[in-house]
């Protein structure tokens, strides 16, 4: 009884709430009726989408970076050791509004050089970042601020947010030339001739090293007649370096484009990103640096870079500051680093190393032609070579027992960390709504996605939307 | 090579800053910095809570976490769950899918996202803060693009709310102005509106067609209450309406410089918040790509756990209790050294700060004579003082007040 009194009691209360007129509300109009849905990023989209799937048969093989057997991401030795240090220790205070004083000059070194005078000098105006991305985006507000009026080149191609940051910095774009398509190489004289044609005093964007997506790099003699050529046409050299010691092994010879520079005398800018060297991807920690005049205008600039920080997040974020800093301020932990940052993912034909997704794609291409009795690798890349080469095996036979009616021999032909395998935009849209199995629409599968768990189930999904083809 | 630097003048120095630097920059042993927001203990000393620490050391064991990149709008459990802690539990707009929530970077990267985002689509450009306010609501919204204007808010002569202003500043606003309203706590003053006065700031804002932004970095730190100090927000929520809200977890969990916080979209439809949220994507990516994961990580665990969820609630209250025993013994202690002048505002205003009514010239005053360092609105931070320092105050508060007019 007193239940039923309740439960009407609650029913007439809400009744009441709900016929109480709302005073002065406008009629139940949005003010974004007329926002258009955003496109979605055709490759974060993929794994996004594979994210918010429930189902417990997922299957992510849209994704480029390397997993192991586990389908988890490598998680460097150093990392996990410098997160256990620094576990339960953190007062987890505000760092200052230019980030971790420590982090920020250990960063400078791996840049600018262990000994480098400018450092010395403290001629360098630099604050930790939101990784790469937050360092280019600080500087592209810094350039419309200081520099209004001024534009900046990007290379054709380039990553795709490189163009999205100076559009919202309100910078106006211009690009150069970088790959040539014929010969899959570097356009060098597209690259020279656009700089040289540049209004004097020009901002450059510039890829010091791991050019993302082509993987294609300016030789040491380009990069220092590249300097010469600026050096005549005064032109700002701005780096996007997030690659550094994992796109050839060695730090200091990522960073070589940068040291011709300023052996050259160039003062420029530097973004460094600790995402995929160090594999804190997650924790957005980076640096933006600007090699200035002197040690009082390091300070100012310093104090503007601040000044824009300030009003987008006030200050960086901590964890991932510390993480740097505890593995390069310890000596034994650097050398573990050194060493682990060399082992990472490499195109199996060349020195190059990348981690993977939109800029693997087009140096892998370069490949595609294969011999298996001319491939060389280095003993420290078989073991992931020989995962992903077992992979492909498997998964073309499963197919072929299946009676797959198609022919999968391209499936191990192809080299590399991708498969090509043809499949149509609408199979690959059957196999993520019927089979919650994740690639983009290209029908480009990652093998670093395929384990010994998710093959059998691969196999019999693709079987399933072609078998009457 | 000439420098395209050279025409770079240096910034301004930050006001809290300058204070802290001139505090840390004084010799005197006994000097006391009340200066910043930050909650310390009665020894004095900085408080990570025990249930971030327990989170902590659960995600330093747990090898399976996963350590690539967030989505664009971050960690998708902590959105789930910073929804519910500000909307409620039994909110309809969560229940009818029509409320976006994107992890930002603490208060200051929700409001700066939410700000981007309004002026990219939103078609007023003008934004009212409350005058006061913190000192970086301006700069947010100005980087944005967008301009703002002050609505009235603290009458110096009552130190109290001056609620007939603030109605009539917020009533003479154009169609579609964006307001800021700090959702508890307020931040310089301590004086938040009644429910009462906030039903009638719901009905101007609602009637004239205005847009609500809240500022929400102290729910739970106000009143030890989480859901006490929603209402406001949960209020406005509850007519239906849109609004904007930016939460962090730099206070209620001590989460300072892990820059942890969110930003809430409530739309009319499931519709609107679908395309709504695909563009707030768009303002992120450029920024920052996606945000940072840590933060994040602990304030999802304690929050859907719930034994951890429920002794954080306890150790916020402590750290409330805490500061309104200060407000106490602080107004107490101004009372039995006989200064003239009502100082009751000490104990009626709410939150980690003071306005204490003190000017520039005594509170400069007081850094050279007492050590004691405020910003120069003569707002004290609460949350820095302890039995030890109270009678220290005291003493220079009734020293500067008796000397200097």
């Amino acid at each position: 009884m007193a239940m039923m009194a309740r439960t009407i009691r609650n029913s007439a209360s809400r009744c009441t709430m709900m016929s109480r007129p709302i005073f002065g509300l406008r009629s139940m109009s949005s003010w974004w009726k007329n926002v258009e849905p955003a496109p979605k990023d055709p490759i974060l989209g993929v794994t996004e989408a594979f994210l918010a799937d429930p189902s417990p048969d997922k299957v992510n093989v849209g994704v480029g970076a390397y997993r192991d057997d586990n389908g988890k991401p490598v998680v460097l030795d150093c990392v996990r050791e410098a997160e256990r240090r620094i576990a339960g220790t953190s007062f987890m205070e505000y760092l200052p509004m230019g980030g971790s004083v420590k982090m920020v000059e250990e960063t400078l070194k791996l840049a600018y050089g262990d000994n480098s005078e400018f450092i010395k000098d403290k001629r360098i105006a630099a604050v930790q970042s939101l990784s790469g991305t937050g360092a280019c985006r600080l500087f592209a507000d810094f350039q419309t601020r200081f520099n209004p009026g001024s534009q900046i080149y990007i290379p054709v191609p380039t990553w795709s947010n490189h163009h999205n940051i100076w559009r919202d910095a309100q910078v106006p774009q211009k690009t150069y030339h970088y790959y040539h398509p014929e010969t899959k190489g570097l356009d060098f004289k597209g690259l020279m001739d656009d700089v040289k044609n540049a209004p004097e005093g020009s901002f450059f964007l510039l890829h010091a090293c791991a050019h993302n997506p082509t993987g294609v790099d300016p030789t040491e003699e380009q990069w220092r007649e590249i300097s010469q050529l600026f050096k005549a046409k005064n032109h700002f050299a701005f780096f996007d370096m997030a690659y550094q010691g994992f796109a050839s092994g060695d730090p200091a010879r990522d960073a070589k484009s940068i040291r011709i520079f300023l052996e050259d005398g160039h003062h420029i800018g530097i973004s460094q990103s600790y995402a995929k060297n160090m594999g804190l991807y997650g924790q957005r920690v980076g640096c933006l640096s600007v090699l200035c005049e002197n040690e009082k205008q390091a300070v100012t600039v310093k104090s503007q870079l601040q000044q824009l920080a300030r009003p987008m997040y006030s200050n960086p974020p901590l964890h991932g500051a510390q993480i740097v800093s505890t593995i390069l301020g310890d000596p034994e932990l650097k050398s573990l680093w050194l060493k682990e940052v060399k082992v990472t993912f490499p195109c199996f034909m060349c020195a190059h190393t990348f981690d993977g997704e939109s800029y693997l794609i087009k140096h892998v291409e370069s490949h595609v032609v294969f011999d298996n009795s001319t491939k060389e690798l280095e003993s420290d890349k078989q073991i992931m070579a020989d995962r992903i080469i077992g992979m492909r095996t498997t998964l073309r036979e499963s197919l072929e027992k299946l009676g797959s009616p198609l022919s999968w021999e391209h499936v191990t032909k192809q080299i590399g960390m991708f498969c090509y395998s043809g499949l149509t935009p609408e199979q690959v849209d059957r196999l993520t709504s019927e089979y919650h199995i994740y690639m983009t629409r290209n029908g480009r599968i990652s093998m670093a996605g395929v384990t010994t768990g998710n093959v059998g189930y691969l196999a019999n999904a693709i079987h399933e939307v072609t078998k009457s083809s | 090579m000439s420098s395209i630097l050279s025409n770079v003048l240096p910034a301004p120095e930050d006001h809290v800053l300058s204070v802290i630097f001139a505090c840390r920059d004084d010799p005197c042993p006994v000097k006391l910095n009340l200066s910043a927001g930050a909650y310390r203990t009665e020894e004095g000393k900085p408080l990570v809570l025990e249930v971030v620490r327990k989170a902590e050391q659960q995600l330093a064991n747990d090898l399976s976490c996963d350590k690539g990149y967030l989505p664009i709008d971050g960690l998708a459990d902590f959105n789930k769950l910073s929804a519910k802690l500000i909307l409620g539990d039994d909110s309809h707009a969560v229940e009818e899918n029509r409320v976006v929530t994107i992890q930002c970077l603490s208060g200051t990267g929700s409001l700066r996202v939410g700000a981007e985002f309004l002026a990219k689509h939103h078609q007023q450009r003008v934004v009212f803060v409350p005058n006061p306010t913190w000192g970086n609501h301006p700069f947010i919204f100005t980087l944005a693009g967008l301009y703002v204007e002050y609505f009235r808010y603290y009458d110096p002569q009552t130190r109290g709310l001056d609620f007939e202003g603030m109605l009539e500043d917020i009533g003479a606003a154009p169609s579609g102005a964006i307001v800021v309203l700090q959702s508890c706590a307020h931040n310089p003053t301590g004086i938040d509106p009644t429910l009462e006065q906030w039903e009638k700031i719901r009905q101007i804002v609602r009637s004239k067609g205005l847009l609500p932004f809240f500022d929400n970095a102290y729910q739970g730190f106000a009143s030890g209450n989480l859901d006490s100090d929603a209402q406001s927000v949960r209020m406005f929520v509850a007519d239906g309406g849109e609004c904007f809200i930016a939460q962090s977890f730099a206070k209620n969990m001590g989460l300072y410089g892990e820059r942890i916080g969110a930003l809430t979209i409530v739309c009319t439809s499931q519709d609107v918040a679908r395309k709504v949220h695909s563009q707030v994507l768009l303002v992120v990516r450029p920024m920052y790509l996606s945000p940072p994961m840590h933060g994040a990580s602990i304030v999802t665990t304690i929050l859907k756990n719930s034994d951890m969820y429920k002794d954080w609630t306890i150790e916020l209250k402590g750290m409330a209790d805490r500061i309104i025993s200060m407000r106490q013994q602080l107004y107490e202690a101004i009372q039995a050294r006989g200064t003239p002048g009502d100082w009751s505002h000490i104990i009626k205003q709410i939150g980690m700060f003071s306005f204490t009514g003190v000017n520039e010239k005594q509170v400069r005053w007081m850094a050279k004579e007492y050590h004691i360092y405020m910003t120069y609105d003569g707002r004290i931070s609460i949350a820095s003082l302890n039995s030890k320092t109270v009678p220290q105050l005291a003493d220079a508060i009734h020293a500067a007040v008796t000397r200097l007019a």
